[in-house]
């Protein structure tokens, strides 16, 4: 079957315009990512010093000491001879936040996916866009491309960005650059574009069923508990977020977003949309 | 004879365990304007799906510009222009982006889509506010801009479905101008769907009335009339109210196949042709009705409409 590319990028095009007038979509987009990539990085690495927190005082944290007592021997490794407070912004920056990088392309992806499918027939101008000589896949694939394309760009502007802060505002603690660690390249190149196709597969799912934009983002959004998982299983030791782990849950990311794909490719059709539309 | 642009053969479609549509037969000739005619649930709006393709028969067939709408449904949205109930237009675009969007979704080359858009801003009066947003335009403005959308490949078959529905009388009147432009000027094939008899009767070269999915009656006007309400109608007034003998005699008048009295002083006549009113004249003069007034008139389509959706109903 021939695809029209110029069809896709008119779709996705389309939609990113639409997005972009739509405050309740795009706030949360600026907002989330600015507290995890200026906030909390500089909260972190200024205010303890600021506060005259001892050394004592951070390494002494039962938390961060158990965090410690569980990592793995690499990562302990790559932790050795620091000074409390460098090893403390390493460990909460560097390895604590990591996971929750991963929320950029779930968050981002749900929003302009449930803005573009749910959003349509919020709207009612689905109907409008299926008397159009696109095909079926067509209109799927530029939906698909709409949510995809922003929610990776997105995810690895604001990885750029934590990368720039974390080295400015730490190069004095390191004595130079120090970030981004070995074990954030599978999450931002592996499992983001995984989570990305994820999370605007389950959406386009779930839109079937929720007939707005705000219901199925508010849906869609509970893929965030994945993240939170990995979050919780690097905080009490049960996993780490290694590179080899990183490739092996990103590759269980990616065949569970390729099987959600096959199936909301199979339900993205024109008949099965108008009785949506009706209910 | 050139091909039709669209034909139902035997068409059946079922949704919701009901039937949208029963053997439905229609066929619709180049340049014509066809109307179709029903209630709500008739099966006008379904009849468009169907031959775009954006739904399937569950038995017959169609042909929409010579093509199965099953197997080349992009094929044939890429000729049709369709107007839907409601303009479903993007709010948050201006009109030329919404021009610009769907000119692109129609295989429209950037320059030709600029250009007609241009073309088409200006025919419906929208060029000053082109670069507003849609969501500010008033209801009638937005049913042009829908109307220009529906327009801008240039399709060689026009879905109109339900075209003025919500408008007030002005918009109303001013779609119906558009459309007659359209007819008259550039020899438009139009499939119109509605359910206002006047703009049906102004408009449509031929009429289909429909009602629960079947197809009652299909022709022009007069063709329906000769079929549904055949013979000549004459609405006779008298001065006074006529005796019952008047009636008596009127009704014995070789000819007359009917005679209704719609008030005490009004008859209406069905007569097998026009030299049968000069009889009834002379049976009245006999007597002495006071006849004031003899029009021959023609049923209307409201009539026709209606007795067939009676005939149906009671039928069914």
């Amino acid at each position: 079957m021939k695809i029209h590319w110029n069809y896709l990028t008119a779709i996705a095009r389309k939609d990113l315009l639409e997005v972009r007038q739509n405050r309740a979509a795009w706030l949360p987009m600026l907002i989330v990512p600015l507290i995890f990539i200026l906030v909390l990085p500089l909260a972190t690495i200024f205010i303890p010093p600021a506060i005259g927190a001892t050394a004592e005082n951070l390494t002494q944290d039962t938390d961060l000491e158990a965090f410690l007592a569980n990592m793995p021997p690499s990562f302990k490794e790559s932790l050795e001879g620091l000074e409390p407070v460098a090893l403390m912004v390493k460990v909460m920056l560097g390895y604590f936040m990591a996971p929750m990088f991963l929320i950029f392309p779930i968050m981002f992806s749900t929003i302009i996916a449930a803005e573009s499918f749910a959003g349509e027939r919020e709207r009612k101008t689905l109907e409008a866009l299926l008397y159009t000589a696109a095909s079926d896949l067509e209109l799927f694939l530029g939906k698909v491309l709409a949510a995809m394309l922003p929610a990776l760009g997105l995810s690895w502007g604001s990885f750029l960005l934590y990368t720039v802060v974390l080295n400015a505002a730490g190069y004095n603690l390191f004595g130079g650059l120090w970030f981004p660690l070995s074990t954030w390249w599978p999450l931002i190149f592996w499992i983001s574009p995984g989570l990305a196709l994820l999370g605007t597969s389950a959406t386009v799912l779930i839109s079937a069923k929720t007939p707005t934009f705000m219901g199925a983002y508010q849906s869609s959004a509970s893929l965030v508990l994945v993240v939170i998982g990995f979050l919780v299983g690097q905080a009490t030791g049960v996993l780490y977020l290694s590179v080899g782990v990183g490739m092996i849950i990103g590759l269980g990311v990616w065949v569970i977003a390729a099987v959600l794909t096959g199936v909301a490719v199979g339900s993205f059709q024109r008949s099965r949309l108008l009785v949506q539309a009706a209910n | 004879m050139t091909q039709p642009m669209l034909t139902f053969q035997h068409v059946t479609h079922h949704y919701n365990g009901h039937a949208a549509l029963q053997d439905f037969e229609l066929s619709t000739a180049a340049g014509e304007v066809l109307g179709l005619l029903g209630p709500n649930g008739a099966g006008k709006t379904t009849s468009v799906r169907l031959a775009n393709g954006l739904i399937n028969p569950s038995s017959g067939t169609i042909r929409t510009l010579g093509l199965d709408p099953i197997a080349q449904g992009d094929q044939i949205r890429a000729q049709t222009g369709v107007l839907t109930e409601t303009p479903a237009l993007y709010e948050r675009l201006t009109a030329r982006q919404n021009l610009a969007f769907f000119g692109q979704l129609m295989g429209m080359s950037a320059e030709d889509c600029r250009q007609r858009s241009q073309e088409l801003l200006g025919y419906f009066d929208l060029t000053e506010r082109a670069d507003d947003r849609a969501g500010t335009y008033s209801k009638g403005m937005k049913q042009r801009l829908a109307l220009a959308r529906a327009l801008l490949h240039r399709p060689r078959l026009l879905f109109l479905d339900e075209p003025t529905s919500g408008l007030d009388p002005e918009a109303a009147a001013q779609v119906h101008e558009l459309i007659a432009t359209l007819r008259d000027t550039q020899d438009q094939t139009v499939l119109l769907c509605t359910h206002n008899l006047f703009e049906a009767q102004r408009l449509c070269d031929r009429l289909a009335i429909m009602n629960r999915g079947r197809l009652l009656a299909v022709g022009t006007l007069d063709e329906l009339r000769r079929e549904v309400m055949p013979g000549l109608w004459a609405e006779l007034r008298f001065y006074q109210p006529p005796e019952a003998a008047a009636l008596h005699a009127v009704r014995a008048v070789s000819g007359v196949l009917q005679v209704e009295e719609l008030d005490a002083q009004t008859w209406r006549l069905q007569a097998q042709e026009e030299a049968v009113l000069p009889q009834v004249v002379t049976a009245l003069t006999a007597q002495a009705a006071q006849l004031t007034a003899l029009r021959p008139n023609q049923a209307s389509l409201e009539d026709i409409y209606f007795k067939l959706q009676s005939a149906h109903t009671e039928g069914a």
